[in-house]
C-alpha cells in the first residue's frame, strides 16, 4: 500500500532524471534548461505578477469551455444514446466533428466571429463537445432498461430520474468524458491564445518562443501542468471517489 | 376495478399476444402462469403502462406498484432512500416502518449490494408495498430463492396482500405459490395469433 502511494512520485522522479541526463548532454541551457535553473525564472515571474495574470486568464477560458463542451456534449450525448432516431440524424455531424482538425476549427471561429474571448471559447467548446457527446452516448446506450422501467412505474419526477437513476449510471462515463475533457481542452485553449489572444499561458509561449528562450516557455507549461495536477487531484478523483462509492461499499 | 382487453402485440412482424380480455376486482388476486417466452411478462408491462405498443385498451388504477423479476433497486442509494425516491409524499418514519414490517430493520443506511437476495427481494417488495397500490403487478417475484426464503417472502407476500388488499396480478411458474396466493389462475397458451387465455 505504502509502496502504491509511492510510485507515482518515483515514476516522476524518473522522468525529472531523464531531463537532467539530457539537459547534461545538451550541455546548452537555451536549448534545454536544467531543473533547477527554471526555480528563479519561475520565482521572477510569480513575484512580478506575471505568471498569475496569465495563469488566471486561461484557467478562466479552461473552465468556461469546460463547463460548456461538458454540459453541450452530456445533453447531446445523452439524447442520441435514447433516441436512434436522433442519433441517426446527428451521427454524421458528429463524424464531421470528430475529424475536424482543432486547428481549422479555431481559424474558423477567429475568422467569423473575430477575435475575441467569445470566438477562442467557442473554438475550444466546438472541439470538445463531439468528443464528450461520444463517451456519453455510450453510457446512455448502456442505461439499465429495468431501472428506466421501475422509475416509470412509480412515476418518478424527470429531475428525480436523472438525478437518481440516469446519472448514477452515466457517472463512470462523465468522469472519463471530464478526465480526457480537462486534458484535451487546456491544450486546445493555449493554442487558441498562441493565435489570437494577448493573455494567457498561449500568449506567453507564444512570446517566449519568438524570443527563443526555452526556459521562459517551459516555466509557463510546468505552472500550468500543475494546476491541471491540482485539478485532477483535488476535483476528478475526489468526484470519481464519490460516484463509485456504492460500489466498494 | 382493472380491465385488460388487448387485440393484438407484436414484436416486429412476430404476435406474441392474441386477444386477452380479463378483469380483476379490488382485493382479488391473479396467477398468471403459462411456459417460459409464451409472453407473461410482456403483457405484465403492458397493464403497468411500461410496454404501450399494441392493439387494444387497459383500464387500471393510477396508483400501480410493480416487483420485477430482479429487485431492480438503485444500487447507488442506501435502503431507505429505494424507498423514499419513488414516495417521496411518504415520511422518513413511514419508509422505516415498512421497512421494519418488510423484516428489514436496521438495515436502512447500507447499500442494497450489502444486503442478501432475499433481503433485496424484500426491499423490492417494501417498496411495492409502501404507497399502498390499489393494482400491484408482480412477475415472477420469488424465482431464484431458496425454498425456505422463498417460503419466508410467500408468507411476507401474504400478509401485505391481506393488509393492503391491492388487486394483484403475478406470474410464477410454481403451482404451489398460485395456489396459495391466488383466487384465480389465468394461463396463457400458444395459438397461431399469438398468446391467449386457455
Amino acid at each position: 500500500m505504502h509502496a502504491a502511494r509511492l510510485t507515482p512520485f518515483l515514476s516522476l522522479a524518473g522522468l525529472l532524471s531523464l531531463w537532467v541526463v539530457a539537459a547534461i548532454l545538451t550541455d546548452d541551457a537555451q536549448i534545454l534548461p536544467k531543473p533547477w535553473q527554471l526555480v528563479p525564472l519561475f520565482l521572477q515571474e510569480a513575484g512580478s505578477g506575471e505568471l498569475w495574470t496569465h495563469l488566471f486568464a486561461t484557467i478562466i477560458r479552461v473552465l468556461w469551455a469546460f463547463a460548456l463542451a461538458m454540459t453541450l456534449g452530456t445533453v447531446l450525448g445523452l439524447i442520441m444514446g435514447r433516441s436512434a432516431r436522433t442519433n441517426a440524424w446527428l451521427d454524421p455531424w458528429l463524424v464531421v466533428f470528430l475529424n475536424l482538425p482543432a486547428l481549422v476549427l479555431i481559424v474558423l471561429c477567429y475568422l467569423w466571429i473575430g477575435l475575441t474571448e467569445a470566438a477562442a471559447i467557442t473554438a475550444v467548446t466546438l472541439n470538445k463537445v463531439p468528443n464528450v457527446a461520444v463517451v456519453i452516448r455510450e453510457g446512455a446506450r448502456a442505461l439499465d432498461p429495468d431501472l428506466d422501467a421501475m422509475a416509470q412505474v412509480y412515476k418518478m419526477s424527470w429531475r428525480a430520474r436523472l438525478r437518481h437513476v440516469v446519472f448514477p449510471q452515466l457517472a463512470p462515463f462523465i468522469a472519463a468524458a471530464a478526465r480526457s475533457g480537462v486534458a484535451v481542452i487546456w491544450k486546445i485553449v493555449l493554442v487558441v491564445e498562441f493565435l489570437g489572444r494577448s493573455s494567457g499561458v498561449g500568449f506567453q509561449i507564444h512570446l517566449y518562443f519568438q524570443l527563443f528562450d526555452v526556459a521562459m516557455v517551459l516555466v509557463y507549461a510546468f505552472s500550468f501542468i500543475c494546476v491541471m495536477l491540482l485539478v485532477e487531484w483535488l476535483l476528478l478523483q475526489p468526484f470519481e471517489r464519490r460516484a463509485r462509492r456504492w460500489r466498494d461499499a | 376495478m382493472t380491465r385488460v382487453d388487448i387485440a393484438s402485440k407484436m414484436f416486429g412482424s412476430i404476435p406474441v399476444l392474441g386477444p386477452i380480455r380479463f378483469e380483476i376486482n379490488v382485493g382479488e388476486t391473479l396467477a398468471l402462469v403459462g411456459p417460459s417466452g409464451i409472453g407473461k411478462s410482456t403483457l405484465l408491462r403492458i397493464l403497468a403502462g411500461i410496454d404501450p405498443e399494441f392493439d387494444g385498451s387497459i383500464e387500471r388504477p393510477e396508483n400501480l406498484a410493480f416487483v420485477f423479476q430482479e429487485p431492480t433497486l438503485l444500487p447507488w442509494r442506501s435502503v431507505i432512500q429505494n424507498i423514499l425516491l419513488p414516495h417521496p409524499q411518504l415520511t422518513s418514519q413511514q419508509a422505516r416502518d415498512m421497512l421494519t414490517r418488510s423484516g428489514l430493520e436496521g438495515k436502512e443506511d447500507l447499500f442494497p449490494k450489502q444486503l442478501s437476495l432475499g433481503q433485496q427481494r424484500r426491499l423490492s417488495l417494501a417498496r411495492a408495498f409502501a404507497q399502498a397500490p390499489e393494482l400491484l403487478i408482480m412477475d415472477e417475484p420469488f424465482v431464484s430463492l431458496d425454498r425456505d426464503t422463498a417460503d419466508r417472502m410467500l408468507d411476507l407476500t401474504e400478509k401485505l396482500i391481506s393488509d393492503h388488499r391491492p388487486a394483484t396480478v403475478f406470474v410464477t411458474h410454481d403451482m404451489r405459490e398460485a395456489d396459495r396466493l391466488a383466487d384465480r389462475i389465468l394461463r396463457l397458451e400458444n395459438t397461431p395469433e399469438g398468446a391467449c387465455l386457455a
